[in-house]
């Protein structure tokens, strides 16, 4: 049985699908690797709830890849059928859960970001991304307020989490600034209108982050250097553990369906 | 077909498909939802047009699965069922008599206009059971993707709260 991954044609457009759902798909994996382990039972909702908002905006996304691409890939085979080095993801989403306050502030960090993300995003010149836009910044809305209110509680709460969730904060900060990249290909988009540049909205995410943190009495991190590559392909070593759970399945039993 | 066929088809499918339920929340609709958008007839079949609450909704398969089945109970053959993402599903489509059905299931249904909300914000949510609005939310996020629980401070009944999109 063949287990061969498929090639993609990475026009722009493509690419930056690729990299919107690749985002949404193994941030909404992660997140589902706590099914079984929440801390409380209404977090395991949470929990499972942000997920799968992330993994249909992930499908919405691919749809349209595939739309795009039309050259009879899916949004199963994306997922399924690339390797870690195809995947153009940000290395934030990709960052193991650790502790529940690591994902609570993996999960603020990427939030503050994609919900005015996607509200400047439903102003795309692209009907069908304006459409997806408007649906993800309504949920992505709703995880940024769950995200800040967990990790105000934790680091206002006892001295361990506070300690544990600062350090959360610090492991994380070097993973914030690939967010804001825009590379030639998305400029092109840019430039025609399709999609925004994100970088004018560090403003807003810094504000964001800032109230958030000094509520929770967390010291904000130096912007010192950051860490970059899962948009080309250059991830932790983090993403091919990840994968190789998320795709043994179709990896062992090619085109096994429900 | 005549115009006058085709509006009889439309007005019978239409009949057919606006009692289907959302799986999860049975005592609504798709029409008392605002999920139904549309039902038109294009070259002589049914079109259904329907949009999701939520991107990851794992009821749209099932919804769709419903109006195809409720098609076919009514006699309609080769209908289809479109599903658009916009306009994005807000809140605000739920009917009044929607409202209404889910208040007496128990579940404190969506404000009107509620639209987004504030990063530190206070919601006014009242209780389902007594009416009162003193209560508090223990989670954002509930049983399924549109609902949040809520806990009654006055009854001490928890109850589910459908969100605002
Ligand atoms: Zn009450």
């Amino acid at each position: 049985m063949a287990t061969t991954s498929i090639q993609v044609n990475e026009t722009p457009l493509v690419l930056y699908l690729l990299r919107r759902a690749d985002d949404a798909l193994i941030l909404g994996h992660r997140l589902s690797e706590w099914i079984g382990l929440g801390p409380i039972l209404e977090e395991e909702m949470a929990l499972g709830n942000i997920g799968l908002d992330l993994i249909g905006q992930a499908r919405s996304l691919y749809a349209y890849a595939a739309e795009a691409e039309a050259a009879g890939n899916d949004e199963d085979t994306f997922a399924y059928l690339r390797d870690a080095p195809q995947y153009r993801n940000l290395l934030l989403a990709e960052q193991p859960n650790g502790d529940f306050g690591q994902t609570m502030v993996r999960q603020l960090f990427y939030s503050a970001f994609a919900d005015p993300y996607w509200r400047a995003m439903t102003a795309s010149g692209d009907a069908t991304l304006a459409a997806v836009a408007a649906k993800s910044e309504k949920e992505s809305a709703y995880h940024l307020r769950h995200s800040s209110e967990w990790v105000i509680r934790l680091g206002d709460g006892t001295q361990e989490s506070h300690a544990r969730v600062q350090e959360a904060v610090d492991v994380l900060w070097p993973y914030t600034g690939e967010m804001f990249e825009c590379d030639a290909a998305e400029r092109t988009l840019a430039d025609g209108r399709t999609v925004i540049d994100p970088a004018p909205l560090r403003d807003a995410w810094d504000g964001t982050i800032g109230a958030v943190l000094s509520r929770a009495t967390l010291t904000l991190p130096q912007n010192g250097w950051m860490q970059s590559g899962g948009r080309t392909g250059r991830h932790s070593e983090h993403l091919g553990h990840l994968l190789s759970t998320m795709q043994h399945v179709q990896r062992t039993y090619p085109g096994a369906a429900w | 077909m005549t115009p006058a066929d085709a509006e009889a088809l439309r007005l019978r499918a239409l009949q057919a498909v606006k009692g289907v339920c959302d799986p999860e929340i049975p005592v609504l609709t798709i029409a008392d939802l605002g999920v139904l958008r549309d039902v038109a007839i294009r070259d002589g079949r049914v079109e259904v047009t329907i949009t999701p609450t939520y991107s990851g909704c794992p009821a749209m398969n099932m919804i769709q699965f419903e109006i195809e089945m409720a098609l076919d109970r009514a006699g309609i053959g080769g209908g289809q069922v479109r599903t658009v993402l916009s306009p994005a599903w807000t809140t605000d489509w739920m009917t009044e008599d929607g409202r209404r059905k889910l208040r007496e299931y128990g579940v404190s249904p969506p404000k009107p206009g509620g639209g987004r909300r504030e990063l530190f914000g206070v919601e006014e949510v009242e209780c389902p059971h007594c009416g009162s609005a003193n209560t508090r939310v223990l989670s954002e996020f509930g049983s399924t993707s549109c609902k949040a629980l809520w806990r009654c401070e006055d009854c001490r009944e928890p109850f589910d709260y459908f969100k605002c999109h």
